[in-house]
Formats: C-alpha cells, structure tokens, sequence
C-alpha cells in the first residue's frame, strides 16, 4: 500500500473506531473481532449512533458568533485613525497624505501629488543616511504619478515578475516603495497581494526601507473583514505586515529589527 | 570554533534519538532542572512577562470567547472530515503546482525531504521555525546524510548553536538569558562582533548579519505550515523576524513538512485563527509577518513546491475520541506560560519536543505508551490539573481532563496486563479497611501515630512503602481526633 493510501485508511480507521482507547496501527489488530483488547467483563461502549440523515458521525456545528464586521465604516476618520494609534504602537512611521475635502475612494491629482511629495521627503531622508548611491525599487505597476517627487540622481529600477531583480540587487538598494491590498485597523495590519501595484514577495522584503501606501478606503476594522475581501483570491500570495520586523526570542522582550525591513513607513492617503 | 566543555552554558540537553521520547521519566528529569537557580530565574522572568502582555491584548478583544468557540468547532470539525479534506487539499495543491508527498512517520518524512533536497543538488538548505521538523528530527538527519540545515530563527539559531534542545513551542531558547546568548554567539557564531554586548537588539543585529548571506544565496528552504486551507490549497506560516518570508521567498524550492491535522476547510475560517494564534502566542494583536501562498505563482517566490503530509502518531491519537481533541492545538504555546509547573521544571524535563501540559497530552498519544516502564507514561502526571491551561486555550482543549483520561488508560492497561502494582496493592487494601467499620476505626486509631512525624501539621517523609507518597508531596498530619470519635463524644 503507498503511504497515501495507508495513511489515509489510518484516518478512517481511527474516526471509526467505536470506543476512547488505543488502537493498534491496522494490520497488527488481534484479539476480538473490532481488534480491541479484551477487558474483564467490563461493557465497552458500542458504535456511536449513525445520524438520520447518514452524515458523517460526530459532525461538530461551527457557531460563528464573533464579529464579523466592525461598528466602524471602512474609510472613515475613525477607522483609519485605530489603524494610526496600533501602526504607532507596533513602531511603524506614519504620514498623512489625505487632506480635508478628499472624497473617499477618489484617486484625485491633489491626493496623487501629497503623495508624491511624501514618497519625495522620506526617500531623501533614507539617502542622507548614508546611502545616497543606491537605487529604489518600485514595483511595475505603481503610479506614476507617485514618483514625481523623487531627489534629483536617485536611479529607480523597475521590478515585475517578467524582469525581476536579484535578491542581491534588492539587497543593495535604498528602499522600496508598493501600494497594498487591505489594511486592517484593529490589528495594525496591511496586506500585500502581490498584483503589479504591490510586486514580488521579494520587493517588500530584502529592502532595509518599506513605504506602503495604504488608501484610506482600504482601510477596514475588523480581521473578518479582510479576509472576506482577500478570499476573492485566495491565489494571490499574500504577506501579512504588522510593524517592521521584530522578534520576542530574548527574554520575551520585543526587539524591532530582523530579517524583514527594519523601517516601515506607512502613507496614509 | 572553540568549544569549552566546562562552560556550563554548553552543557545544553544532548540530541536524543527519538525527539518524541528523549529518555528519562519525568520526575527525574524536573528534579534535575528543578536543582538549576538560574533555569528558574531565566523561567519565571519569562513566563511572567508572556502571561501579562497575553492578557492584555485578550482583554481588548470583546468576542474572544465567541472565537475560542468558533476556533474549537472548526479544528474538531476539521478531524471527523479529515479523510476528504486532505484529498482536496491534495488535489488543490496539485492544481496549483505544487507536490504532495505523504508520510506514515519520522523515518519516511526524512528520507523525502533529503531525496528532494539531493535532486536539486544543494548541499544546505534554510529552515523556517517548524514543530512538525523538530518531532522528526530533520535536522539531525540531514546532517547525517551531509546536508546542513540553517535554523534561521532567532531562538532555533541560539538553539542550534549550543547543541542545545528547545524548551518551549514559540521561544525554544526561553532557559537562556541575554547573557548566556552573548557567551554563545561568541563563541559558536564564527562572524560575532568581538565588541558584541548583551542588548537584545545588538544580538538580534548579529543574527541579521549572520544569516543574510545564506538567505540570499539558499537553493531550498523547509518549512512547517500553521494552516492550510482545505479548499484553496493556499498554506500559512504566521512569524515575527521576516526569516519565515525569506525562506518562503527566496530559494528556487520550497519544502513544507506538515501533520495531518494542520488543516481547516476553508479560507475564511483563516478569519478565526490568524486573530485567535498571535494574541495566544507572542501577546500581539498581532504578529509582524504571516505568509500565504497557494502552490507555485509564476514569477514570485519558489518555482517548486513539496508539500510532505505526516502522519507520525496522530492517527493514533485520532483513534481515541477523547485523546484526538489534543490534535487541535494550534501551537500557539499559551498553556506553558501560565502552568506552575512548566514554570517551575521548564521544559526539558517533558523530555519531548512537545513540553508543558499540551506536550503532556500530545506527546504520549504521538508516540503510545509501550508499558507502565515507558518514560512517556509519566507525563499524563506532570500537572496539578489546576486548570489554568484550558481557560487560555484558544481552541479549548480541556487539558485537565484530557490528563485524567490518559492517567486512566495508563492505570486500565496495566489492569490488562495483568500486572500487580504497589498502587493496585493500596487502592485494594484500603478498600478492604474502608468496607467495614470497625477495621476503619482501627485504622483510624493507627493513623494518629502519624501526629508523631508530622512538623507544622505535614508529614514531609515517611518509610517505605510511605516514601512512594511523601518522595514528591507532603501529607497532611491526621487530625487529633477522628470523626468518629468527635460522633460518640458530641452527638
């Protein structure tokens, strides 16, 4: 028998033993006819009772009481503001690229321009920080208008599935800068879901620097809500970020500053 | 490198042979760690620490208890429909371009893994964190079959780098304090700054420089999965440092090694586990990175993806259907850090990869008890059933009677083998007193002599047969007058 095949029979053999005790692997049964030992004259439990419907036997209801959306709307002042306080909170940079005025979901040019002028200001300040030679990464399908802003003599190269670049080439460059997909405000998360706006993997993860733009309508409360909305494409590779990398492993005491980029700035816009 | 044999911070635990059975009974092995001051000190500060930031993140979630349901159905759902659900996780991953493999146990799962590390000619790989590859001991295997395997997360390196055992499920190097990391990357590194001090973000900052090169240059990574979804095919790793994505990522092949009963059905019940996992474990809303990938996407990440599926002793504990209900743990580590008894032995005295009270259920039912003599037939005892661990259980496994249940099977299989016990030979004697009156009386009587050794109201030891009883508790001195005799007296 392959290993499929008798792992799988061990599972059905095991959901359909009739009693709580152990039973020996199949094969090796002895003893009574159902293969369990004998114990002295004490009754064993009998099969569990078939349901009417002929279900599977012990069939478990799934009781989803838990929040399955928040009372806060997706986008409004008060959602993005929780998703504010718990990206502070996890050491994220934040910045406000949304101004009085911006309707909600519209990619206006003044909005694209506050934005341009944010990516500009945190990509000079990177490089003042010693690497002013290194390139920044963006993603192919990012807005162009995004990147209008952008100091003078700083090389941009262009990253997609067709043309990637190295792990190497990331590793020497100055940041990367991707839209996201969702971000969720009580748990100071934004996903990436790999589509051309947001890149590879890889993009968001070798680069010492990361500046997400996360558009306020795509910010929602509650983690249900995300999910909903991700499993349109369950596919799509996603990476969860919650805050620059950071680790617990020494005396339990959070440390900012793995493997992952070690500064995450978040345009809130 | 240099190794020092007298430093006592390398005299770590020795890799056992069996990861699921390394040896000792556990009273001796907790009355070994119980002796080590500093264990305790490095334990207690810890678990301390873990338990209030759980708290309050768990405090902040106003329908935790609707989740803990929730989270409960679904993993004992996903075990009575376990048969089609790994036949369509199979088939999706399968769609996707991915390689199912399937494995009856350790021996079978590590031969998979070194053949397909072998067929792409790599001579190392990078590991992400992974349970399921400790209670096989992949690493050891591959060493022993010439391919080193690079542990890349923080607590695993410190691990690995001492020749050392983990102690617990999410913080393995928990037993070691700063101080004792430092001595180990200094000495074990080969590439530690020699100015490297005991700040945790300078030895994280010396683990980053550490494993960059290998990460960038790595041709296959092994990981373990904390989920995977029945009905998309699509597998999660939920960690903290990016080492978890950049194994994930990077390599040309990625090798996922998961136990059978890792699975939920759908995608939305993700919606369950990725809020229910991180608040349990790291005391987070939650946690820095959490990897989804479905197969193999053209163009990002692996273009060649194994999935190996183990079996390696849950079917066993499936066949039990009170047992199986430990098959649910979502390895989030939450019931270590409030027992008073992992917190007191840590974790090797479980002298499994499994420690604390889910190890003391899970690792007996993985492996079946041989007889009375097997050291794993002691770990259904190592609890007070104090009940601490069931209430943060964020899938409510009801460990406490999960214990008694095993306690039980232990105590029916010796009856069925026929075996007189010192404790059959008790519980019958005292039937045979307490059945009749007047022998009660007597033995009552006898008992005050009992008054005699006790200081401060307890007897702290007594002669054998009495030792077996007092070697690991007290007993409360009999009182100075029995009920009986308070009766005749006072009615």
């Amino acid at each position: 028998m392959s290993a499929r095949d008798e792992v799988l029979a061990r599972v059905r053999a095991a959901l359909a033993a009739p009693s709580s005790g152990e039973l020996p692997p199949a094969g090796e049964r002895s003893g009574t006819p159902d293969g369990l030992p004998e114990r002295d004259g004490r009754p064993r439990p009998g099969p569990a009772p078939v349901p009417d419907d002929g279900g599977p036997v012990g069939d478990v209801p799934v009781p989803r009481a838990y929040r399955a959306s928040g009372e806060l709307v997706a986008g409004s002042p008060e959602v993005v503001a929780l998703l504010e306080d718990r990206l502070v909170d996890y050491k994220a940079t934040v910045h406000h690229a949304s101004a009085e005025g911006d309707a909600r979901g519209a990619d206006g040019d003044a909005r694209a321009a506050r934005i341009a002028r944010l990516v500009g200001e945190i990509v000079a300040a990177a490089r003042a920080d010693g690497l002013d030679d290194a390139a920044l990464v963006v993603p192919d399908g990012l807005a162009p208008a995004w990147l209008t802003e952008l100091p003078e003599g700083l090389t941009v190269r262009t990253d997609s599935r067709d043309a990637p670049l190295s792990p190497a080439e990331l590793d020497r460059s100055l940041g990367v800068v991707t839209a996201c997909r969702v971000a969720i405000a009580e748990t100071g998360t934004i996903v990436l879901d790999g589509e051309p706006d947001q890149g590879r993997r890889a993009v968001s993860l070798v680069p010492d620097l990361h500046v997400c733009v996360v558009r306020v309508e795509q910010v929602v409360q509650l983690v249900p809500e995300a999910v909903r909305l991700l499993a349109e494409h369950p596919d799509r590779p996603q990476t969860w970020i919650s805050g620059p990398s950071a680790t617990s492993d020494i005396e339990l005491e959070r440390v900012e500053g793995v493997h992952g980029p070690r500064k995450l700035h978040v345009i809130l816009a | 490198m240099t190794t020092t044999p007298t430093n006592p911070v390398f005299l770590g635990v020795p890799h056992p042979r069996e990861p699921l059975r390394w040896g000792d009974p556990f009273p001796t092995a907790a009355r070994e760690s119980l002796d080590d001051a500093q264990l305790r000190r490095n334990l207690g500060h810890a678990t301390s620490t873990i338990r209030d930031k759980r708290a309050r993140v768990v405090g902040e979630v106003p329908d935790w208890e609707e989740l803990r349901d929730a989270g409960a159905a679904l993993k004992a759902h996903t075990l009575t429909h376990l048969p089609e659900l790994l036949e369509r996780l199979e088939e999706n991953v399968t769609a996707r371009g991915g390689v199912v493999h399937w494995a009856r146990d350790a021996a079978e799962a590590n031969a998979i893994v070194t053949d397909l590390v072998r067929a792409k000619q790599a001579d190392e790989v990078v590991k992400v964190k992974s349970m399921a590859t400790q209670e096989i001991g992949l690493d050891e295997h591959l060493a022993s079959e010439g391919i080193a395997a690079f542990e890349t997360d923080l607590a695993e390196l410190i691990v690995q780098l001492a020749d050392d055992q983990p102690s617990h499920i999410l913080v393995p190097a928990i037993h070691r304090n700063r101080a004792e990391i430092r001595e180990i990357f200094l000495e074990r590194m080969g590439d530690a700054p020699a100015h490297l001090t005991d700040d945790p973000a300078a030895l994280a900052e010396a683990a980053r420089l550490h494993l960059r090169r290998k990460f960038l240059s790595a041709k296959a990574a092994v990981s373990g999965a904390n989920f995977a979804v029945a009905d998309t095919g699509t597998l999660a790793v939920v960690e903290s440092e990016g080492n978890g994505r950049m194994c994930l990522t990077l390599p040309e092949t990625l090798i996922t090694v998961m136990g059978i009963e890792k699975l939920v059905p759908s995608f939305e019940d993700l919606e369950v586990f990725l809020q229910l996992l991180p608040r349990s474990s790291t005391g987070e809303r939650m946690n820095p990175y959490t990897s989804l990938w479905t197969g193999v996407t053209p163009g990002d990440g692996p273009q060649e993806f194994h999935l190996v599926l183990l079996d390696n002793g849950r079917t066993r504990a499936l066949a039990d259907d009170v047992g199986r209900d430990a098959l649910r743990c979502i390895r989030c580590s939450a019931c270590l850090n409030v027992c008073p008894v992992y917190e007191r032995v840590g974790g090797h005295a479980y002298q499994s990869v499994y420690p604390g009270p889910i190890g003391a259920i899970l690792t007996p039912q993985l492996t079946g008890v041989q007889s009375h003599d097997d050291p794993n037939a002691t770990l259904p005892y190592a609890s007070t059933l104090c009940g601490a661990c069931y209430e943060v259980c964020p899938v409510k496994i009801d460990i406490p009677s999960l214990l008694v249940h095993l306690r039980a099977r232990d105590v029916d299989e010796d009856h069925d083998r026929h075996r007189p016990t010192g404790w059959g030979a008790a519980m019958k004697a005292a039937a045979w007193v307490m059945s009749d009156g007047r022998r009660m009386g007597m033995a009552e009587k006898a008992s005050a002599a009992g008054r005699v050794v006790a200081r401060d109201g307890q007897i702290r030891s007594l002669p054998f047969p009495g030792s077996l009883w007092t070697g690991s508790r007290d007993l409360p001195a009999p009182p100075k007058q029995s009920f009986r005799r308070w009766w005749k007296e006072n009615r």
